[in-house]
């Protein structure tokens, strides 16, 4: 039922182009159907890449600067402006770049990437975003040699913003990125949701999405895109070194300080179901492991 | 007047439950129904520990014995939303997988401190009937006092387990800061005072 509500709101292009994904990863669209009521859910595996229901997508958010309640963002968000919008790509390239949101709509085609979401607090969602990889505008920048870290800057406009008024994290939010894993093809700047615009509760109107990473390294609302020599440093780093560091990939093997790691909720799936295990760089071992080959993971968390 | 009083109380101090049964039914709960439950009766045993301990002052200040009458029962409700939130742990996130259960009593201080709290809470519900204030004498007051810890521990789970330090769980740890200071100005007064 969620399924047929879902191709009704999708532009059938689209909608074709993710049957045929989740064809090619080898899931029966039919065993898919089925999967609706909750005992079944139950037993969702961890390599199912079902979409997450878009009333879920749309409301359980975590963006702080709209508030911290999970119902803050899609409340507090809806008059916020995302017309006009300019994004500079600075810092150590050989062309700068200022843009706006809408001429990078039209000049990189977007696709649907249908990614889990894993965040730090213990749920997970799986997400058919719309985008394209953030590599395609940076080689549009030409990242010189001295370019080791990408930096994201999101938005600070405490009047639209309204939990920019306290300081609960250092505004604006900052988030970086090695050069490599920001190069890397499933590091996405995101464009939409669902077939659709990006809603402003899901980062409006461009958005990073780092698959392997925990949520809160996939910045919204980003302003400014700057290449760097030495490590930034985030927001969350800087409200707790301790616990959020600069890495922050997905690892069941590596806790949170305050709380276990190795398995997660599923969101939507319903009262009855169960956990299940967290996978390595959320499941995107294969694309990104060699990018930390050599690299105490405990130590780089 | 207490007499019809009591069962009133007793009602409404159900209300926590009534209200998840209801949200479960009507599918009300969200996106993450267990950890909403779960939070809920975490809440509402902060809660009944704030009101258990509101009691002495409230007859201190209105000269009424009235309100002592209630703290059993309070107290009561407190060891059983704290055992219902436990159990949703147990039994509704973690589905008896004992191992990452124990992992994080030892492990995570935020649980380990919620865990400590609820095994304080033990010895006080069983010792909570009339024949056992008989049998405990001057003893059970001491005995009692654990509510002050179990209120602190409480409050300090609240605050190990948010993201980062938000309003709630400091006003509640405010509140019981409170209630625990009230005590301490009165005691200077009148020793029997428990
Ligand atoms: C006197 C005893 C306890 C009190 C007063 C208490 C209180 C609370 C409170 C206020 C919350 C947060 C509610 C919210 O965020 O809205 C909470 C959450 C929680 N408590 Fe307790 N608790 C107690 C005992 C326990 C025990 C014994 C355990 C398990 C061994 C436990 C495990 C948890 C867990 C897992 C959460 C949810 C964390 C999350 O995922 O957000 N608590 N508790």
């Amino acid at each position: 039922m969620k399924k047929i509500k879902y191709t009704e709101i999708t532009p059938e292009k689209i909608y074709i182009k993710r049957r045929d994904f989740i064809k090619k990863l080898g899931l029966s669209t039919s065993s898919l159907m089925i999967g609706q009521n909750f005992l079944n859910n139950a037993y969702a595996s961890s390599n199912s890449l079902e979409p997450t229901e878009y009333r879920y997508i749309s409301t359980y958010n975590n963006y702080y600067e709209f508030g911290t309640r999970k119902s803050d963002p899609v409340e507090k968000s809806q008059d916020f402006k995302t017309e006009p919008w300019n994004i500079k790509i600075d810092g150590e390239v050989e062309n700068e770049i200022n843009i706006s949101a809408l001429e990078i709509n039209n000049m990189f085609e977007s696709e649907e990437r249908i990614y889990r979401l894993r965040c730090v607090e213990g749920w997970s969602m799986v997400i058919p975003w719309l985008g394209f990889s953030l590599s395609k505008l940076l080689d549009k920048a030409k990242p010189n040699n001295k370019a080791k870290f990408v930096e994201f800057i999101s938005v600070y406009d405490p009047v639209q913003m309204p939990g920019q008024k306290y300081p609960i994290l250092q505004w604006p939010y900052r988030e970086g990125l090695r050069i490599d894993e920001a190069m890397h093809p499933l590091t996405t700047l995101v464009t939409g949701l669902y077939g659709k615009k990006l809603p402003n509760q899901n980062g409006a109107p461009l958005r990073l999405i780092v698959p392997w990473k925990y949520g809160f390294k996939s910045a919204k609302a980003i302003v400014n895109i700057k290449l760097v020599e030495k490590m930034p440093t985030s927001s969350w780093m800087r409200s707790s070194p301790r616990e959020y560091g600069f890495y922050s990939n997905v690892n069941p093997n590596v806790d949170h300080p305050r709380w276990s790691q190795a398995s997660e909720r599923v969101i939507g799936s319903g009262i009855l179901s169960e956990r299940i295990p967290t996978q390595m760089f959320n499941g995107y071992g294969d694309e990104v492991a060699n990018l930390y080959s050599g690299m105490d993971l405990k130590k780089y968390f | 007047m207490i007499k019809y009083f009591k069962p009133f109380v007793f009602i409404l101090c159900l209300w926590p439950l009534g209200i998840i049964i209801l949200d479960i039914y009507y599918n009300n709960l969200g996106a993450e129904p267990v950890k909403k439950i779960m939070n809920h009766f975490g809440e509402w045993t902060l809660i009944f520990i704030c009101l258990t301990l509101t009691m002495s002052p409230l007859k201190r200040i209105t000269n009424l014995s009235f309100w002592i009458k209630f703290r059993r029962m309070l107290g009561l409700f407190v060891f059983f939303y704290a055992t219902v939130h436990l159990l949703t742990y147990v039994g509704l996130d973690y589905r008896f997988d004992w191992d990452p259960i124990i992992n994080d009593v030892l492990k995570k201080k935020y649980i380990f401190i919620g865990f400590s709290a609820w095994l304080l809470l033990i010895p006080l519900a069983i010792t909570s009937s009339q024949k056992m204030i008989k049998i405990l004498g001057r003893n059970w007051k001491n005995l009692h006092r654990l509510v002050y810890v179990i209120a602190i521990f409480g409050s300090l789970h609240y605050i190990w387990l948010s993201k980062t330090i938000f309003f709630k769980p400091l006003v509640y740890t405010l509140i019981i800061v409170v209630l625990l200071a009230l005590r301490i100005k009165i005691k200077k007064r009148d020793v029997n005072y428990g």
